[in-house]
């Protein structure tokens, strides 16, 4: 038996994150870049340990490898401890067989024995998929309040938008009494944020139980909340107030760039009593060149930019030359923008190059067609040729 | 040749050379002296030791060592965080028949000599951390081995001003780069080959030289050693003739810094495959505001400028307010500058703030120091 702790929390990490096509090409959605130094991963994890939760398991299918080098020991995050602290979790084979993780259910399913070395009594369940900060432990404080089987945090979303969500319905004691995913016609605003805290007991009952079930899709949404709710157990909704993205589509991951440069930022990097930590590398501070203009934008260490960089978000190690051009885009770490290339609008991954005089992207405001326009992507490890064009809304995951 | 990095034991002097700088080293070791925008001193000879695969690594230090201890920690960001070896910090009055108070490099390795011998490394290199360097360690010592010279210096030939030889050793050479006599502190302008106080050799030959010296009352690695030993001893000059800047006063601190404004000069200092280790403090990227304007400029993370800054070098969570202009200046570590304020050929210390309209100018071949902590 390892020392008990009171909370564990279980990442899930092995999503795919199709909708951001090229850019998860080679890693995992949580694994991908934001806001210049971090990844997403790097925002659950760094909850968790400023809310004082140093057990976090992260589940891991889907193209590991650049996730599971990032993570290493946890030591980035304050988690690399004597008892508990980060470990991967990948699927494996057991004396029954071998099984994939089929759903978010069942990849915690399988990770049981994990929890039960910890005996916790509460099990928060993450996500590797948004933007926030959030202190779990104000919301596992609730969960206990309520004496709850199950606590769901929620957030306000506009009605327009309610329909891309799981949709709660509660009581004004905050007693959850319906949940539909994804409602065509929304009849309330508290959408799921994807965090749940379980009591380990109820956790470990209904997950054996849909297991049973060979039906069941296995996913918390759709299975694990509607049977809670249908056997009347005590399902409370935590109301989270705050900045909170999703970035799982090219235009939200965008967006939500963006949004980090905008003059009063909702989601302040720069506070020191709730850092978000993240693995660097040793790079030297960036070089701002003689002819460089920069302007509305946010650079990281190891780059050296000659260019004009305006309304970006420019990642570790990045190259822009002396007349490149970039604005209102994100740069992935390692790109490199040469000489008379413009860039705008778009995304460009990890160690891509643009070449001389290539133009990737296109402000809306010069496309006739409002439909054709859209944030550009160029993929990871890619080259955009001397004088080729990457048009709005495009994604290119070969080099062209 | 039976031998890996491993067996190479690196001791690094903290505090050697701290009264060319007085200023900077006023709460600080000469090792945690900030320096390009997010190092310190000792990052140089540590993170070259730990790319060269050396594992075993003793800090000599001798007072005003807390940013020191501050900064090192754990030793895990320059992967010194062993099981066996890793960093050790050697503090003074190690046992108690120390005085803590030695005068030379001898009497300092002397109150370490048990720790020496403990680690049981066949070479031992020394240092001092007054050098923005970034040696291949391997290399010098292979070129040791090679020579079969008792002890190999590092050294770099170059025309040098009477103020860069006054506090320095200069060789000279005879046959095959062995050193035939050593000037020390004597100001002569021109061409020579300079002492960069880098040096290896058998850690048995060192144990004994330190033992036989120090019993005689001798304690200067230079003058009792170099000088006193140049025709006894074989000792041999290795010539470095990468990228490097010595500190020996606040002017040359000033040129150095600049001198990583030159793209060209801080690619070879910090090499994709060398590179160049710090403590981390999670800070965001560097925020451009609207309409700042910046040029010729080394920026580090979490700083947010708003206003003018031209051939600087801001540290980490530097702030620089609208309509402020800053020139020519070194900003360290949470320096504020408030609004419509104008700084020119100055330095100011960590945690400097200077408040609204505010103008601190200085001549431009004589920068102005600001020390830690005060607000103007």
């Amino acid at each position: 038996m390892y020392n008990k702790k009171e909370c564990v929390a279980m990442l899930l990490a092995g999503g795919q994150g199709s909708r951001l096509y090229a850019l998860t090409k080679k890693v995992a959605k949580p694994a991908v870049p934001y806001g210049g130094k971090y990844r997403i991963i790097d925002f659950p994890l760094s909850n968790c340990v400023n809310s004082g939760i140093d057990t976090v398991g992260v589940l891991t299918q889907y193209q590991p490898l650049v996730l599971n080098d990032y993570i290493g020991n946890g030591q980035a995050w304050n988690l690399d401890r004597i008892h508990g602290g980060v470990h991967i979790l990948p699927p494996y084979q057991t004396a029954a067989g071998a099984q994939w993780y089929e759903g978010t259910a069942n990849a915690i399913y399988q990770n049981l024995s994990f929890i039960e070395r910890y005996d916790p009594e509460y099990v928060v369940i993450l996500s590797g998929d948004h933007i926030y900060k959030m202190d779990y432990s104000e919301m596992l404080r609730y969960h206990k309040e309520k004496n709850a089987e199950c606590t769901i945090a929620v957030i306000d979303v506009p009605i327009h938008e309610a329909s891309r969500f799981g949709i709660m319905f509660a009581h004004d004691d905050g007693s959850v009494y319906d949940f539909v995913e994804k409602p065509k016609e929304p009849k309330s605003t508290l959408a799921s944020m994807g965090i749940y805290i379980f009591s380990t007991a109820t956790l470990k009952k209904y997950l054996t139980e849909n297991e049973m079930d060979t039906t069941a899709t296995k996913d918390f949404g759709k299975n694990i909340i509607p049977a809670l709710l249908q056997n009347g157990e005590r399902v409370f909704a935590y109301r989270f107030e705050g900045y909170w993205k999703d970035v799982g589509t090219i235009d939200s991951l965008w967006d939500a760039n963006m949004e980090l440069l905008a003059a009063n930022v909702d989601l302040d990097l720069y506070d020191s009593s709730w850092r978000i930590y993240s693995n660097n590398d040793s790079a030297a501070p960036h070089i701002i060149g003689k002819d460089a203009r920069i302007q509305s934008s946010m650079v990281t260490n190891g780059c050296y930019i000659d260019g004009d960089v305006e309304f970006s978000v420019i990642s570790g190690g990045v190259t822009i030359e002396e007349g490149a051009k970039v604005q209102y885009s994100v740069l992935f770490p390692g790109a490199v923008i040469k000489k008379g290339a413009v860039v705008e609008y778009a995304i460009v991954g990890e160690d891509s190059v643009i070449r001389e005089n290539a133009h990737v992207g296109a402000a809306p405001e010069t496309i006739e067609e409002k439909d054709a326009w859209g944030v550009a992507v160029v993929g990871q490890n890619i080259e955009v040729g001397e004088g080729k064009a990457v048009a709005p809304k495009q994604i290119i995951s070969e080099s062209i | 040749m039976s031998y890996n990095m491993t067996n190479v034991l690196g001791i690094l002097f903290a505090n050697t050379h701290e009264g060319s700088v007085p200023e900077l080293a006023s709460k600080r070791t000469m090792a945690s002296i900030p320096f390009g925008g997010r190092f310190r001193m000792v990052d140089f000879p540590l993170s070259g030791m730990s790319n060269s695969g050396m594992s075993k690594i003793g800090i000599i230090t001798r007072a005003n060592y807390q940013s020191l201890l501050d900064h090192i920690g754990s030793a895990r960001p320059w992967d010194l965080s062993r099981t066996d070896g890793g960093l050790t910090l050697l503090a003074p009055f190690g046992r108690n028949t120390d005085t803590g108070l030695f005068r030379g490099k001898l009497e300092a390795l002397y109150s370490c000599i048990s720790f020496i011998r403990h680690t049981d490394c066949e070479y031992t290199v020394l240092t001092d951390c007054d050098l923005v360097i970034n040696p291949d360690f391997h290399h010098l010592v292979d070129a040791h081995i090679e020579s079969g010279a008792d002890i190999t210096a590092v050294c770099h030939t170059d025309e040098y001003t009477e103020e860069e030889t006054k506090d320095a050793s200069c060789f000279k050479l005879g046959e095959n780069g062995r050193v035939e006599a050593v000037a020390i502190n004597r100001a002569m302008a021109g061409r020579r080959t300079m002492d960069l106080n880098i040096y290896v050799m058998k850690t048995s030959l060192l144990i004994s030289l330190v033992e036989d010296l120090v019993s005689l009352g001798k304690y200067s690695f230079s003058r009792d050693v170099l000088q006193e030993k140049a025709g006894e001893l074989d000792i041999r000059a290795y010539e470095f003739d990468g990228f490097y800047r010595r500190i020996c006063d606040l002017d040359s601190y000033y040129k150095a810094n600049m001198a990583l404004l030159d793209h060209e000069n801080l690619a070879k200092l910090v090499k994709s495959e060398r590179p160049v280790y710090t403590k981390d403090r999670a800070d965001a990227p560097a925020r451009y505001g609207f309409n700042c304007s910046v040029k010729n400029s080394l920026i580090a993370n979490g700083c947010i400028i708003e206003g003018v800054v031209e051939n600087s070098i801001l540290f980490r969570g530097v702030k620089v307010g609208k309509g402020t202009i800053v020139k020519n200046a070194i900003l360290m570590q949470d320096t504020v500058v408030g609004k419509d304020c104008c700084l020119l050929n100055v330095i100011t210390d960590k945690n400097v703030t200077v408040n609204d309209g505010q103008t601190v100018t200085s001549a431009e071949s004589c920068p102005l120091y600001i020390s830690k902590g005060r607000t103007l």
